[in-house]
């Protein structure tokens, strides 16, 4: 077996201390592609995308089964319903969310990064694409610097004309989430849809094209705020793609002849496979460093290369700091940060299961009169007048009674017959609440108006207001 | 890499604080794009939009764009949204509106503006009234609080008149009027009868009623409820002064109270709006 050996000692010094590169999109970036275990995990967990592309044609009792109906202010996912009034859930849900990725980057890094975020995901496409029309790497470099031949505006034109096409595509099917999926595309295709929706493609069209045809890894570098706030989330715990420097330093380059200088090699070939193949352009063996989205296509390719030279696979892996530096391990459950982030999201969870089982049926507020406050009647009694305010969730009409209760005298006004309630909307019905004046001992005393189901009573809003008389 | 390149770049030659030189780097792409760009902008918005200011006049653009068009444009747009309901409300009673709580609820909103401009100087807003105007969301109405009643105060306006009676009667027996007068108020008319004698003799009751409750062809007030057509701190002295000089004599010191007629300041249709507003105030019947 040959010995690998540290041929140029000089060299490689001051490689190891040369100024750090910053990739600021001067150059393009071609990687390459190369099988393995973690791009094969990643091409199943960039297929989640395709619920944008698929859902909206999902059909639910002849409904669109989820729909984001702005304007009618209404989402529709399944059997439920939900009216603006019930959006707190929508805060839980990004909670939720937020530290399920804050829980998920402590324990394994960036793994939304690598794997599911739409960014590094529509760019694997993008140069999956480049690889299909210009070749691999070398052929691509070649290409980019050759001069303007025919063949090359064809390969050129071909691709980005893709490019636009998945771009439309994306657009077009984030509208669907918002408007009937048949109905807009029809209108897409008449070229009749409303100006907002060519606006949102157009929008949509465009930066997909630019983000992920050209800025590509510049996007995680400088635009997102998401890779800048992971750095809070690891710890010493997280286990992240690590170059393991204990067994692959000193690197040398693997030398065919059998060397007797006695100096012994790292497991480090210095093939720089691992540079070739990462989408940002990083060196992982300079260690954690902001570019990384931890897609471990570097182990992949690392590990091709033991392989080969029949060295253990490994050199680079999953691995924490701690565990480089030959520390015990803390076990998940043991560690605070995970406990609070997993704390918060049972937190969330609960708030979301408790919300959907008490979205109700009905809602009520009551607007009091302020102008005037409250005006004296000719028998005597303190009239208020309020303005109830009553949301009805179902998607019939209702039948409500009305009730009003506070001060044994009181008498409500206007509400003596059932009201009828139109569906799915909030409708205003005045009433008045009147108490003799000399009944009242204070000149503001609380009243609650109640609003009930007259066909299923147990459907019923309670709501507090406030009476007003003069000055006692 | 930015450190590289300055290396290479030559400066001005103007030096200070030492060391800072002033670079001749190219200000950036996107810079110069946006400020190419910005130029176009200006020049296209002065082709387009009103822009130069000349001696008489300006330069009007060539899109005939006015601050005043695009009101009026947007006027146009609400009333297209309005258009369903005022058409349907157009030559409706105010009964008949009242009778749907959609058009109602329309109408309530829509008449509030009119409200504003036209009855709330004197009645307050929300009818909430004023020293010396009638409240109108309470159910105590002078010339009644029927629909077609309110139709009629507003379009034709209304007058009320009671003479002053400081001519015919002693201050002793005004004083007694008066005590009376405010003992009706309170449910105890029986306890003045001198009062109640004046009250029936000197020609009150034609107006007020025998009970004192008011007639609404006159627009005479009911005198039994506790509310008053000219409330005032010492409520006694103003009941007296009213006994006294009397509302709308012409004399100058009789109390004023007029509501002025909006036949010709307003249409048809803005009348019937402010009626059902007015009945929907709280003390509409």
């Amino acid at each position: 077996m040959n010995t690998p050996r540290q041929d140029l000692p000089d060299e490689h010094i001051d490689a190891l201390y040369h100024e750090v590169h910053i990739n600021t999109g001067g150059e393009t970036i071609h990687a390459k592609r190369a099988p393995g275990r973690f791009r094969t995990i990643k091409n199943y967990t960039m297929l989640v995308w395709l619920f944008l592309f698929l859902g909206p044609y999902m059909r639910w009792d002849g409904k669109q089964a989820i729909m984001f109906d702005i304007p009618g202010r209404q989402f529709h996912i399944f059997d439920i319903t939900i009216l603006p009034q019930d959006v707190w859930m929508l805060a839980l849900v990004l909670l939720f969310f937020a530290l399920l990725l804050a829980a998920v980057t402590s324990i394994a890094g960036r793994v939304f990064c690598g794997y599911f975020c739409f960014q590094t995901v529509w760019t694997d496409v993008f140069t999956w694409l480049d690889e299909k029309f210009e070749g691999p790497p070398l052929k691509r470099r070649k290409l980019d610097h050759a001069p303007w031949t025919f063949e090359k505006i064809r390969i050129k034109v071909a691709k980005h004309t893709i490019w636009i096409l998945i771009g439309l595509l994306t657009g077009i099917s984030f509208t669907l989430w918002f408007g009937d999926a048949p109905t807009l595309w029809k209108e897409y295709l008449t070229l009749q849809a409303p100006l907002f929706a060519w606006i949102t493609v157009g929008t949509f069209t465009f930066f997909t094209y630019v983000f992920a045809g050209f800025m590509r890894e510049q996007v995680c570098f400088w635009l997102c705020p998401y890779a800048r706030l992971q750095g809070m989330m690891y710890d010493c715990e997280t286990i992240l793609p690590t170059y393991d420097y204990h067994r692959g330093e000193p690197r040398g380059k693997l030398k065919k002849k059998a060397d007797d200088s006695g100096q012994k090699l790292g497991d480090c070939i210095d093939c720089r496979q691992c540079v070739a193949v990462c989408p940002t352009g990083i060196d992982i063996r300079d260690g954690q460093q902001e570019g990384c989205i931890t897609c471990a296509l570097c182990i992949d390719a690392c590990d091709v290369i033991m392989d080969k030279i029949k060295r253990p696979r490994g050199l680079i892996r999953y691995a924490s700091l701690d565990e480089m530096e030959g520390k015990p391990q803390l076990p998940l459950l043991k560690r605070p940060r995970v406990l609070v982030y997993f704390g918060i999201m049972l937190f969330s969870i609960a708030g979301i299961i408790y919300g959907l089982n008490t979205l109700g049926t009905l809602e009520l507020k009551a607007l009091h009169e302020r102008q005037p406050l409250f005006v004296m009647q000719s028998d005597g009694s303190i009239q208020n007048k309020y303005v109830l305010k009553i949301l009805n969730k179902t998607d019939k009409k209702m039948q409500v009674a009305v009730s009003a209760s506070g001060h044994p005298d009181l008498k409500l006004v206007g509400a003596e017959e059932p009201l009828t309630l139109p569906k799915g909307r909030v409708s205003p019905h005045t009433v008045y609440v009147r108490i003799p004046n000399a009944k009242l001992e204070r000149d503001t005393l609380p009243i609650y108006f109640r609003v009930q189901d007259i066909t299923t009573p147990d459907h019923v809003v309670e709501y507090k207001s406030m009476f007003f008389g003069p000055k006692k | 890499m930015s450190d590289k390149k300055t290396n290479q770049v030559g400066d001005t030659g103007h030096v200070w604080d030492d060391n800072l030189r002033e670079l001749l780097n190219e200000p950036p792409r996107w810079w110069m794009i946006s400020f190419y760009a910005s130029i176009a902008w200006v020049v296209v918005y002065f082709i387009l939009y009103p822009a130069i200011p000349l001696v008489n006049g300006y330069t009007k653009g060539i899109m005939g764009w006015t601050q005043i068009k695009e009101y009026k444009e947007d006027l146009q747009k609400i009333e297209q949204v309005r258009a369903p309901w005022e058409n349907k409300i157009k030559g409706m009673t105010p009964a008949a509106i009242l009778a749907d709580s959609e058009l109602t609820n329309y109408t309530v909103s829509s008449a509030k503006v009119l409200f504003g401009d036209r009855c709330a100087a004197c009645h307050g807003a929300g009818g909430a009234g004023n020293p010396g105007f009638p409240v109108l969301a309470d159910d105590d109405w002078l010339f009644g609080g029927t629909v077609d009643a309110i139709q009629e105060s507003i379009a034709a306006g209304r007058q009320g008149m009671m003479p002053g009676f400081k001519d015919q009667l002693s201050e002793k027996e005004i004083d007694e009027l008066t005590d009376f007068v405010m003992a009706l108020s309170q449910g105890n008319g029986d306890s003045q009868p001198a009062g109640k004698a004046l009250f029936d003799g000197a020609g009150c009751s034609g107006c007020h009623g025998a009970d004192g409750k008011g007639m609404h062809m006159m627009g005479a007030p009911n005198l039994t409820d506790g509310i008053w057509r000219f409330a005032s701190q010492d409520q006694r002295a103003s009941v007296r002064y009213t006994i006294a000089h009397g509302v709308n004599t012409g004399e100058k010191d009789a109390r004023n109270a007029v509501m002025p007629s909006f036949e010709n300041q307003l249409s048809k249709t803005d009348i019937v709006k402010l009626t059902v507003y007015v009945h929907e105030l709280g003390g509409g019947q």
